[in-house]
């Protein structure tokens, strides 16, 4: 598969992500800077985590004006998938690709750890690789990244299966202590409507070899890897 | 002509920035203190001098970059 991973000023986890996609997995793909406006023989796009324009007024308010945006839009409208990581989950809800706003921790501590993250939604593009009731393994690290939406939109969320992962403890508890961040409904990660867009504030691509002390990540890219495939030899 | 705009957290939405600074004057004495909010202020100068498109044209920008309606409210005057 080719995947791009976007390049923005300040994005600082765009190398362990194509390192994970190439390298790890065996993929194809490569990097597609933000100046860039079109996504030519792409098949899935990673928008990598950072700080994309020093987070000035808004973590990920600036990046989406980048010209690369509207080709991700075009991208998305058209069903290709698309993954945000910390940052890119940011960037994807300012661009309003996806639902609600990443906020202020409540802590005001910038957290950066390992949590536990339970799987919402098995049957996504993002999860469908993930066995039944295990719980993903994962660091997160942002100042920003508590999820907040208003009623209606988190009713549309759960009763749509948009919710794909939430914060738990390792036995898959979804409780208050094992929320880093004081996101609502303990949401680490959702979709889009029609599922093809997601974003997640854990890094699944630090996560994705023993080396690291977690591969549980990997288990998000080889189930969009799978779902393209999967997608290909249907449309073949 | 400038346009002063602020950026205020929505009501409903949790502002652990405001809280953090409410207890901190209350913790150094001040009575009465209610709730704080935490925003944003912002100025920007304007060429010409007309107004009313200007008004227009600062509402526009704040729905779609200076703030996110999803968890913000904004205010502006242009003088």
């Amino acid at each position: 598969m080719n995947f791009a991973v976007l390049q923005f000023p300040a994005s600082n986890c765009d190398q362990d992500a194509l390192h994970v996609l190439k390298n790890v997995l065996g993929q194809s793909a490569r990097f597609v800077w933000h100046k860039e406006n079109s996504l030519t023989d792409i098949d899935a796009v990673v928008i990598p985590g950072g700080f994309s324009y020093g987070d000035y007024l808004r973590t990920g308010a600036i990046a989406r004006f980048s010209p690369i945006m509207e080709a991700v839009r075009a991208f998305a409208a058209n069903g290709g998938p698309v993954l945000g990581i910390c940052n890119g989950f940011q960037i994807l809800c300012e661009a309003g690709l996806l639902a609600g706003a990443l906020i202020r921790n409540r802590s005001l501590q910038f957290r950066c750890e390992h949590v536990f993250i339970k799987t919402g939604n098995p049957n996504s593009p993002f999860t469908n690789r993930s066995p039944p009731g295990k719980i993903l393994r994962v660091p997160i690290a942002h100042g920003e990244g508590c999820y907040f939406a208003d009623e209606p939109t988190l009713e549309r969320l759960k009763s749509n299966g948009q919710i794909l992962w939430q914060y738990s403890d390792a036995s898959g508890q979804l409780t208050e202590s094992s929320n880093p961040n004081g996101s609502l409904w303990n949401i680490a990660g959702i979709c889009n409507e029609a599922g093809n867009v997601a974003g997640l504030m854990p890094h699944p691509e630090r996560a994705s070899e023993d080396i690291l002390g977690s591969a549980d990540g990997r288990l998000i890219f080889e189930s969009l890897i799978f779902w393209l495939e999967h997608k290909m030899a249907g449309a073949a | 002509m400038k346009a002063r705009i602020i950026v205020t957290p929505k009501k409903a939405v949790l502002d652990p920035q405001g809280k953090s600074v409410q207890n901190a004057l209350e913790h150094m004495g001040y009575q009465g203190i209610g709730e704080v909010h935490v925003g944003k202020y912002l100025e920007i100068e304007l060429a010409g001098a007309d107004k009313e498109s200007w008004r227009r044209k600062i509402d526009e920008a704040c729905h779609r970059i200076l703030s996110n309606p999803v968890i913000e409210d904004y205010k502006f005057e242009i003088e």
